[in-house]
């Protein structure tokens, strides 16, 4: 790289200022996990993981974490995708792809709303909570 | 693409000398032998803090903070959490929470810190310029090039109240302004880099984890007082940090941000690296030009101060690496916004090297104002091995003890001064039960006269007296005559040393009669050492009644000392022991006395 001018500093800065914001943590209230199990990955997680991210970045939102995980148990549904946003329920979604991942960040993310036709039920609370025993 | 992890290995000294590099290679190879180096960034950054549970590896977005990493971890971390998105527990800090993911800021060590200089330690990669840039780095020098005149400069170093951060705690402002204003046909930057506290590693981490910080600092200072050369002296023990700036110091200049003509506006500036032969009276800052320019380092009598006369004789701005890394940030966040942290007179946070006999040894900034007890109970998670704490020593060879009774001293320039010890640079050493508190008098001062130049009679020759005192204490033939000749030393020494090493080389003594006069006195008159430490004063034996005759002890001697037959009471012969304390540390039985 030759020497720089301001406006080269700047426009730098700005492009690297949004690759490094993705390790910051701070500030970020909403998770999405990914089932990437066997299963999750055999139905396309992978895709779905890929498209999440780059359809964040794409619109510019930052309070997302993406985080995958191992199979949810709802393979018959996958792939898998758990949101979980303030003010809001835990949901599972299922049967998500490309364009499922883009209704869920509209609708459910910027928009507060669930995506009601791809909503699948989460494991019982109360069989989590006492970790299975009866 | 995106990344979906970053794998963040901590490349500090501490974590390097424990093999993080090769940990990095091996996070870089599997990446790529199991097909997810497209998914995953591994950043080598500056230090985490956490040196006692190092190596730190840090995995995001899940925030996972894995501890005492092995280079054969690397695949387990690859395959197990990037792969499969299963975090590898036993590795976590901690592992037998019952929260989902261990997050860093669960973690205790980190709650009651605030950084500003080590705002970019552990989150950036130090040898790639464009992650300085894009955490806000070079903004502050493009406001002081193009926004703000050198007087704005000052002013905003004055509205925050930034003191020197390398012990004397003088205004930062003052010293920039008598420079300005001093007419000079060439003036310099100075970059106080010799840290030589004994357990002190505050800058050497700074630079490591964030050197651009520093490089634009001086920069700054540069075109606020009319300066074009700048010098970082730094120690050569300190490899790493040298090779990073030598690294930043490249990048910058190919992007013009250190050279002719930074950023087009006309102001030429560059830095040059010296490197000290790790001589302590150098960190004085009138030696510390000397042996820039080539001479003995040697202190000169101020004034005048280098601000007015320095290096080469010309006005010279010096300041400490730590106190460098805060001006970027308040020339960004404003004057009022720093002056609002910390405490009346101490204003922003101060950097602590917290070692000795405690639970989280580390690098650990706080806000002025944070007590002792936070810092040692809270921060650094307590006394390790659950012994009982006795004293904690800061400011190096220069301060002072400081004894539970003053534990809840908020910590600010001025508090630990009525003490009788000192903030200094941030070196702080606890000790707990079984430290002898003359001993550690011994060491300090022993350091000191070993570092002494020898140029003025007070600190060569008081010195060396204080040092004969105290050994002839621990050796049991003290007397109470002693005591008062000390202080007679100490005083003479404090009055009319050249610099601040004779000034302050007392201090460890003095403080130390003051507060464990007890055990000053034990040693004298009842020529015993309560904690077992001066070997002159203590004998090894065997309490006959709790030996079983295991032979353990007898094995380890290193002088063939204990005898005895098995199964039957051993015995140590007290003309051959050499009071090792190797049986202590042996014996399973608690059968092993000292006295």
């Amino acid at each position: 790289m030759a020497k720089m001018t301001l406006e080269e500093l700047r426009k730098l800065r700005d492009t690297k200022k949004n690759e490094i914001k993705k390790r910051d943590l701070s500030g970020r209230d909403t998770q999405i996990v990914i089932g990437m199990g066997t299963c999750g990955i055999a139905a396309g997680g992978k895709i779905v993981l890929d498209a999440f991210l780059s359809e964040l970045e794409l619109r510019k939102i930052d309070n997302v974490i993406v985080t995958q995980t191992g199979c949810m148990g709802l393979c018959y549904v996958e792939p898998t995708v758990e949101v979980i946003a303030p003010d809001m329920p835990p949901v599972i979604y299922g049967k998500v792809d490309a364009s499922v991942v883009k209704r869920i960040i509209d609708e459910h993310v910027v928009g507060k709303q669930m995506v009601s036709d791809h909503v699948f039920d989460r494991p019982s609370a109360d069989i989590i909570k006492d970790g299975g025993k009866r | 693409m995106a990344f979906r992890n970053y794998i963040l290995v901590c490349g500090g000294t501490a974590c390097e000398s424990s093999k993080a590099g090769a940990i990095y290679d091996a996070l870089v190879a599997e990446c790529r032998a199991q097909g997810v180096s497209q998914d995953v960034q591994v950043v080598k950054t500056g230090c985490f803090g956490f040196c006692e549970q190092g190596p730190i590896v840090k995995v995001l977005p899940e925030d996972s903070f894995y501890v005492q990493v092995k280079p054969e971890d690397a695949k387990e971390i690859v395959s197990e959490h990037i792969v499969k998105g299963r975090e590898v527990r036993r590795l976590l800090y901690d592992k037998d929470s019952s929260k989902k993911h261990a997050k860093v800021e669960d973690i205790k060590f980190y709650q009651k810190q605030f950084r500003i200089v080590l705002r970019n330690c552990g989150f950036i990669d130090p040898e790639n310029i464009d992650e300085y840039i894009a955490r806000e780095g070079y903004v502050a020098l493009e406001k002081t090039l193009f926004d703000m005149t050198p007087d704005d400069v000052i002013n905003e170093l004055k509205i925050a109240g930034l003191r020197g951060r390398g012990g004397a705690g003088f205004p930062t402002w003052m010293k920039w302004n008598f420079t300005k204003q001093v007419e000079a046909d060439e003036k310099y930057i100075v970059c106080n880099a010799d840290e030589g506290d004994p357990g002190a590693y505050m800058d050497r981490s700074t630079l490591e984890g964030d050197p651009h910080s520093v490089l634009e600092a001086m920069t700054i200072a540069g075109h606020t007082v009319g300066a074009r050369q700048g010098f970082i002296y730094i120690r050569a023990e300190y490899p790493l940090a040298i090779h990073r700036l030598e690294v930043a110091m490249k990048q910058s200049r190919e992007y013009g941000l250190l050279g002719k003509n930074i950023l087009g506006s006309g102001f030429d500036f560059d830095i040059e690296i010296r490197l000290g032969a790790g001589a302590f009276v150098c960190g004085e800052e009138t030696a510390l030009l000397a042996s820039i320019e080539g001479r003995r380092g040697m202190p000169v009598p101020r004034p005048p101060f280098p601000a007015v006369r320095g290096l080469w004789g010309k006005p010279t701005v010096i300041n400490n690496v730590e106190t460098w890394a805060n001006i970027p940030v308040i020339i960004l966040k404003g004057g009022p916004w720093f002056e609002r942290i910390g405490t009346p007179d101490s204003h922003g946070t101060k950097v602590f090297a917290l070692t000795g006999k405690i639970r989280n040894s580390g690098l650990v900034e706080v806000p002025m104002g944070t007590t002792l007890r936070e810092i040692i109970y809270d921060v650094g998670g307590g006394i390790a091995h659950d012994k009982e704490f006795k004293a904690v020593q800061t400011g190096g060879p220069s301060g002072g003890v400081i004894t539970k009774d003053y534990l809840d001293t908020p910590i600010d320039f001025g508090s630990l001064t009525k003490l009788g010890s000192m903030m200094g640079s941030g070196g702080m050493i606890v000790m707990d039960e079984d430290d002898c508190i003359v001993d550690v008098a011994k060491f300090y001062l022993n350091f000191t006269v070993d570092e002494s130049c020898g140029k003025c009679a007070p600190c060569r020759i008081g010195g060396r007296s204080l040092a004969n005192i105290l050994d002839k204490i621990t050796k049991g033939n003290g007397t109470l005559e002693d005591l008062d000749k000390m202080e007679e030393i100490g005083g003479a020494m404090k009055k009319a040393s050249l610099c601040a090493l004779g000034q302050t080389a007392p201090n460890p003594i003095l403080s130390t009669v003051y507060y464990f006069k007890d055990e000053y006195l034990a040693h004298i008159v009842e020529k015993r050492c309560p904690a077992g430490k001066c070997k002159s004063l203590i004998t090894y034996s065997i309490n006959t009644e709790k030996c079983i005759g295991c032979t353990a002890c007898a094995r380890k001697c290193p002088v063939q000392a204990i005898t005895g037959e098995r199964r039957a009471p051993h015995t140590i012969d007290p003309a051959l022991c050499i009071k090792c304390g190797i049986c202590l540390e042996t014996c399973k039985f608690g059968a092993v006395e000292v006295r």
